[in-house]
């Protein structure tokens, strides 16, 4: 006897065959959490989701390829999770991007600003965003990749008050601010009147070596990202790869403390 | 000896607001923390740095 999961319903088999037997009609599987696109034989303890292309997903479905990728243990702790993202720049807005992804339930996200033409070199916005608040478009970004994530915006610019009374009941604070004072307010005020953790950023500007940018813990419950010492100035521009790498160490940092893991 | 950011250094009984200009930090864009307890900018003024503690002090730069 062989048991499968498939679209995440059991299945017992009395022979073994192949997931084109089991599923007709689909052109994408995930078999344990690695893409295939060739047909195989299915064996014991298999979990396969099979997708048809250009097909319009339920919220079942849509967590059930998460499910099939990543395990339930990881499917369920982000389904449940909160993360508030503070400014919606080149960091926020690539940040929230890879949160909605990877399926993290509920996002705040906070920027008082609108889209222009200075951001599109970096930031995770099209031309036709020009003049939209970075919240609105960005919003409707996340509802493109994944409709179930619960999104909360506010248009609003930061202080060190105002943000006691938004973060609620989140799990983890992103500073992905620009002006090095907010940063620094920002993680002061999170780590004197909350239990929250913080991941903060330092460093990502211009197009030194990649392998500078790092995660680094520091205080009880501040971790840093980027390389610490370049800062955007005249001369020195902010460029999409190095703002990209550093937005995938905090995403990533986030992912871990959500998933319990504290080392940076 | 005061452990600053994780390096033994041979000071003693020194304030915290002084030794942070001494090392030319702007206080606008840092964060501190004392024997790990985050400490906010109005208190630095008032805390004697002395032996067996340790500090630890991050610092912001621009971008984002």
């Amino acid at each position: 006897m062989i048991k499968v999961s498939i679209n995440g319903v059991e299945r017992t088999l009395d022979k073994s065959c192949s997931i084109g037997e089991l599923v007709a009609d689909f052109d994408v599987f995930v078999r344990n959490g690695y893409g295939i696109t060739k047909d195989s034989i299915v064996e014991d303890g298999d979990k396969i989701i099979a997708v048809k292309k250009g097909k319009m997903v339920s919220n079942e479905s849509l967590r059930k390829m998460l499910n099939a990728r990543n395990g339930e243990y990881v499917t369920s702790s982000l389904e449940n999770a909160c993360v508030c993202v503070c400014g919606l720049g080149g960091l926020g807005s690539n940040i929230a991007c890879m949160l909605a992804r990877l399926g993290v339930g509920k996002l705040i996200l906070i920027d008082y600003d609108i889209v222009d033409l200075t951001n599109l070199n970096r930031q995770n916005y099209f031309i036709s965003d020009i003049g939209c608040y970075k919240t609105e478009a960005i919003s409707k970004q996340l509802k493109n990749i994944n409709p179930y994530v619960q999104i909360v915006t506010h248009n609003l610019y930061v202080d060190s008050e105002n943000i006691l009374h938004i973060i609620d009941n989140c799990n983890v604070v992103i500073e992905a601010f620009d002006n090095p004072i907010c940063k620094a307010e920002l993680v002061n005020s999170i780590l004197q009147n909350t239990d929250k953790y913080i991941i903060a950023s330092s460093g990502m500007a211009g197009y030194g070596s990649s392998n500078e940018i790092k995660t680094a813990k520091y205080l009880s419950r501040l971790y840093v990202a980027g390389d610490s010492v370049t800062e955007a100035r005249e001369g020195v521009s902010l460029m999409s790869p190095r703002v990209n790498i550093c937005a995938g160490h905090m995403a990533n940092m986030a992912l871990r403390i959500l998933l319990g893991e504290f080392e940076a | 000896m005061i452990k600053i950011n994780g390096i033994n250094q041979k000071i003693n009984n020194i304030n915290l607001l002084e030794y942070l200009l001494s090392c030319g930090y702007n206080t606008k864009v840092i964060a501190v923390e004392l024997n790990g307890k985050i400490i906010k900018k109005s208190e630095f003024e008032h805390i004697t740095l002395r032996s067996g503690d340790s500090v630890e002090i991050v610092s912001f730069v621009g971008g984002g």
